[in-house]
């Protein structure tokens, strides 16, 4: 439903194809870029080519990279021996900001989804598999969600790679710092119990 | 507008928003489900893994026009031995998926309902390799597709049953034959399942008979509900 100018209404449309962005939020954007001074929209305009241009997924972890490499890739103090494998780019932020770890990564782009029809082949599992031996890791950690699709896909990947004599261990399960036991589900709950650990007094 | 309370398990999710997810629910009194669950993606969500599928659970809902809300879930039972082995964990997943494409929503159906919890009940308990084909099989007896498994569906003969055809609807003989072949192992294994011995077909071990009748009653199905089941065919 054209209701505008051809500019503005070209506008609205591509704004409306942003995630979470409906008709209406569309047309108050759109709005508000008309009315911002001419610096302001080339910056955004700048942005989001320079975006397009020079970022693209890192050749060897298909983590966002500036180049052909991303930076942790290209960091030599990082221990190559041990690989964490997570779902998305995003993850990456989240492991790293615990400063727990010092290794690499390989970001799958996905989870395994069966009833969505997403399969192995639709993951970066054969790049994963490639990257194992030219690069001496010794042990993956599988780091993805703890939910279904991301346990599935932890599940299977354990199958491709224990037989590869690597070490695989999966990211523990348990209770967030700071919640209460009363309200903990019985499967947390359970696996929290199951990963306890001895009382060490120094 | 008001809030009722039912059982149910949780067929699949879909990711909603920031930290919202979408959770498809087979319950007991109401039939499928869709409800909206708020925060279940925060780590520190009073949902945790109780509406992840699988999950068989006592639930809350807010009734909404579209979407219901779920404002409280507490755990029956998580079939935790299902969610730890992947063969098992795909199968039921396969199972979900049909269950979500034969039920309506919000239309009741406990008999489905306590269909899937005894077909995942016996899944937990071993994993045998006629659960799914069994139960695909039952979904189709009860949506009142049972294949004619005691003589050809063309003549009539009830001798000499070589063939089995989703489109006609089971067994056909020699002479009328169509769709594909069947062993006589299969048609047995099919006559037990669907007439009242499916507690001693469980426990039959792996066979080239099974995987026939795993085979033939996907087929069945697919041809029924007129569309691939992605889920069997993936992993």
């Amino acid at each position: 439903m054209a209701v505008y100018a051809g500019p503005v209404q070209d506008l609205i449309d591509e704004l409306g194809k942003l995630p979470g962005i409906g008709p209406k939020s569309a047309q108050r954007i759109a709005f508000h870029l008309l009315k911002l001074s001419r610096d302001d929209a080339l910056r955004l305009s700048r942005a989001i080519v320079e975006v397009k241009d020079r970022v693209a997924f890192c050749a060897r972890c298909f983590n966002i990279a500036e180049g052909a490499e991303c930076a942790i890739c290209l960091d030599t103090r990082r221990n190559p021996s041990v690989l964490c494998v997570v779902e998305e780019s995003r993850d990456i932020v989240a492991v790293e900001k615990t400063g727990q770890f010092s290794g690499r990564y390989h970001v799958l782009q996905g989870a395994l989804n069966p009833i969505e029809g997403i399969g192995p082949d639709q993951l970066r599992i054969s790049e994963l598999l490639a990257r194992l031996e030219p690069e001496g890791v010794q042990e993956v950690i599988l780091c993805t969600n703890p939910n279904l699709e991301g346990e599935t896909t932890a599940m299977y990947l354990s199958r491709l790679l224990k037989p590869l004599g690597l070490k695989v261990t999966r990211i523990a399960s348990g209770l967030p710092v700071g919640g209460d036991l009363e309200y903990a589900d019985e499967l947390t709950l359970g696996r929290a119990l199951e990963g306890r650990r001895e009382v060490d007094l120094d | 507008m008001a809030l009722y309370r039912d059982e149910g398990i949780v067929l699949r999710t879909w990711r909603l928003g920031e930290a919202d997810r979408i959770v498809v629910i087979m319950t007991r009194g109401r039939g499928k489900v869709r409800a909206v669950a708020k925060g279940v993606r925060k780590t520190k969500s009073k949902f945790g893994a109780r509406l992840e599928p699988t999950s068989h659970v006592a639930l809350q809902f807010y009734e909404g026009r579209e979407l219901d809300i779920v404002t409280q879930a507490e755990t029956i039972d998580h079939f935790r031995s299902i969610r730890d082995d992947l063969d098992r964990l795909a199968k039921a997943t396969a199972m979900f998926e049909a269950v979500d494409h034969v039920a309506p929503d919000r239309e009741a159906n406990a008999k489905l309902f306590a269909m899937l919890l005894g077909a995942l009940r016996a899944l937990a308990a071993a994993d045998s390799p006629l659960v799914v084909p069994a139960f695909f099989l039952k979904v189709l007896a009860l949506e009142g597709y049972r294949p004619v498994l005691d003589e050809c569906v063309l003549c009539g003969t009830a001798t000499d049953l070589v063939a089995f055809d989703a489109d006609t609807g089971g067994t056909l003989c020699r002479s009328c034959r169509r769709g594909g072949p069947i062993s006589a192992e299969a048609l047995g294994l099919l006559r037990r399942i669907l007439g009242g011995q499916l507690g001693a077909a469980l426990n039959e071990p792996p066979s080239a008979a099974t995987h026939e009748v795993d085979q033939l009653a996907t087929r069945a199905l697919e041809h029924h509900l007129e569309r691939r089941l992605r889920s069997v065919h993936i992993i």
